[in-house]
């Protein structure tokens, strides 16, 4: 159910040094879309079709791609609710659904959209992603424990990223 | 923002304490299209649940979300959030 509450969404907006044809092509292409986020899919984005996967570890970090190992091989369900060509894409999933002991199947979905915008030379992506206030709090607690480990780790792993490219 | 317990009138209570902060059941029972009794009767429920917990502010009882409910709901949210980050940080890598 839609809430305007700000538990119920996450936004972030990055601005890309590459040409809009380019960023298009990483999140709407099926196979580079999985290349980076770190899923293996089994056809192509189109809408309304559904889509299953593996979790496989991502190809342009193989320090991350190690921390995900664990997650390797978990099946990762996706909706495609629309596509715009080179402005936007939606999908629905069940949100970082990466334990494989876990069927994530019968919970609720939420809806990711990410968005395209040419700036300058380079291009603006905004993603979206809403629904977050009709997931069970239990499920959100346990959620929450278990990933809390590994997304510590993560989130360190980005810092070191971010100040070895600066 | 905790949809858990699956009864729509539960859920209005608990949005109206996530937006109007704590109420107590009197003010509770004036918005709703049920019962006092009933309206009491979801509030327990949903403090047994440790969704809402009640305390009594001179003669009426008051209700609140629970703290530490707000804040394990919150720290999901900072968990997806970092793993945004850091996808985002990979698309980055791929394009740039």
């Amino acid at each position: 159910m839609p809430s305007d509450s700000v538990t119920d969404r996450i936004q972030k907006s990055i601005l890309l040094r590459a040409p809009l044809p380019r960023v298009w092509r990483a999140i709407s292409d099926a196979r580079e879309f999985g290349t980076w986020f770190g899923v293996a899919f089994d056809g192509p984005f189109a809408p309304g079709a559904r889509l299953t996967g593996k979790i496989v570890p991502t190809k342009v970090d193989p320090e991350v791609a190690e921390l995900q190992a664990p997650h390797e091989g978990a099946k990762f369900e996706i909706f495609v609710d629309r596509i715009e060509p080179e402005r936007l894409i939606a999908f629905r999933w069940h949100p970082f659904a990466v334990d494989p002991k876990v069927d994530y199947s019968a919970e609720p979905t939420t809806l990711v959209v990410f968005e395209l915008e040419k700036l300058g030379e380079g291009t603006r992506l905004t993603v979206t992603e809403s629904g977050f206030d009709a997931i069970p709090i239990a499920r959100r607690a346990d959620a929450f424990k278990a990933n809390e480990g590994g997304w510590a780790h993560q989130t360190r792993l980005v810092e070191k990223y971010l100040s070895r490219a600066a | 923002m905790f949809a858990a317990l699956g009864d729509p009138q539960r859920l209005t209570l608990v949005t109206r304490l996530c937006r109007e902060g704590p109420l107590s059941i009197a003010r509770l029972a004036e918005g709703a299209d049920i019962s006092r009794q009933a309206v009491t009767k979801h509030l327990h429920v949903l403090a047994d649940a440790g969704v809402i917990r009640g305390t009594r502010e001179g003669r009426e009882n008051v209700f609140e979300i629970e703290p530490r409910r707000l804040k394990e709901a919150r720290g999901h949210l900072e968990r997806i959030s970092a793993q945004w980050d850091a996808a985002l940080v990979r698309l980055r890598k791929l394009v740039e």
